[in-house]
């Protein structure tokens, strides 16, 4: 295969990976473009913030603390508690992209969202990262147009459109999570660190800031880790 | 308040957390416990996205016939693991929960 030829492919690979992820998250940018209006942001500003930011949940949050006049340091504090999970997410992909220069790097790691860690990472463990690059880039570049244009859509409409919620599109980013995570649990440490982790986020769903997301996924990779060791060390007695 | 500065400061943060490694742990070496303990981030962090929503897709848990989702996802997760066919489990589980959800009249 030529070079463009074997570009052109790992990049339509890349966006129809992330399809489920975009029919997912529309309904999101939507609701967030009519939240920010009723918040009292600008249009500019609003579509500003999904261009610059462009992280659902603290963009979310980000909005109602604007609405109500919270102080910016707490504003701050906020994205930065609820975006702590992207930090795993950069330390579980660095393994990949270490070698790649930084003009890949920079703009991939502005891009990463839960959506494109959750594709990209199984795409490069169960195929290998030759050319990921452009997979990657073109996972983000889907996210990232979706979620603009999905947020304009919801800025001009201004208002909420009633039951967009409860349309349960967001099945759709749930079935894919299902679908990358299932096979990875046929190893008895993963299936452990699923189950610890499931277990966690749902005795821990109310809280706030995504913490019980945070708090899941270190719990659920200390157990895996602690089976892993205590299976070595049955072998080795054996 | 000034929403641009509020904007830019959300920006700065939200970018710093995510290159955080990408960009400027290049160099990190990490200690091998490190190394494997990554491995089950997908695991635990796509589990704990998937469960809630198919036990409680509201905020409470409704584990009845009325909850579309938890057929659905049961589905995705079976036929992934049973085929390793990622796209062919999602079709799947799209038609389940559309079924079940409008089709069934539950």
């Amino acid at each position: 295969m030529t070079h463009a030829l074997k570009r052109r492919t790992l990049l339509l690979e890349g966006a129809r990976d992330t399809v489920p992820m975009l029919v997912g998250a529309a309904p999101f940018g939507v609701i967030f473009g009519t939240l920010a209006i009723a918040a009292g942001l600008s249009p500019a500003t609003a579509l500003g913030m999904s261009v610059l930011v462009f992280a659902g949940s603290s963009q979310f949050i980000g909005v109602s603390l604007i609405g109500a006049g919270t102080a910016l340091p707490v504003l701050w504090l906020t994205t930065f508690v609820v975006n702590l999970r992207h930090a795993l997410y950069s330390a579980t992909l660095l393994p990949y992209a270490r070698d790649w220069p930084l003009r890949w790097r920079w703009p991939l790691a502005f891009w990463l969202t839960d959506e494109t860690f959750a594709v990209v990472e199984h795409r490069f463990r169960t195929k290998g990262t030759d050319g990921g690059q452009w997979y990657w880039l073109a996972s983000s570049l889907a996210m990232y147009g979706n979620w603009l244009f999905w947020t304009m859509v919801g800025v001009s409409l201004g208002q909420s459109l009633p039951g967009l919620a409860n349309l349960g599109l967001d099945f759709a980013m749930g079935a894919t999570f299902a679908a990358i995570v299932a096979p990875q649990l046929k190893r008895r440490p993963a299936l452990g660190a699923a189950l610890a982790a499931s277990a966690v986020a749902m005795l821990a769903r109310g809280l706030p800031y995504k913490l019980d997301l945070m708090l899941a996924a270190v719990v659920g990779v200390a157990t895996g880790l602690l089976l892993e060791q205590w299976h070595k060390g049955k072998e080795q007695t054996a | 308040m000034n929403h641009w500065l509020a904007i830019g400061g959300m920006m700065l943060l939200t970018v710093l957390i995510r290159a955080s490694f990408l960009v400027f742990g290049q160099r990190l070496a990490f200690p091998d416990w490190l190394n494997r303990a990554l491995h089950y981030v997908p695991a635990a962090v796509l589990s704990a996205l998937v469960v809630p929503m198919a036990l409680a897709p509201a905020g409470t848990v409704d584990i009845s016939l009325h909850n579309a989702y938890l057929p659905g996802i049961i589905v995705a997760a079976l036929v992934a693991w049973k085929s390793g066919k990622t796209l062919l489990a999602i079709v799947i589980s799209f038609v389940v929960y559309g079924v079940w959800r409008w089709g069934l009249g539950l």
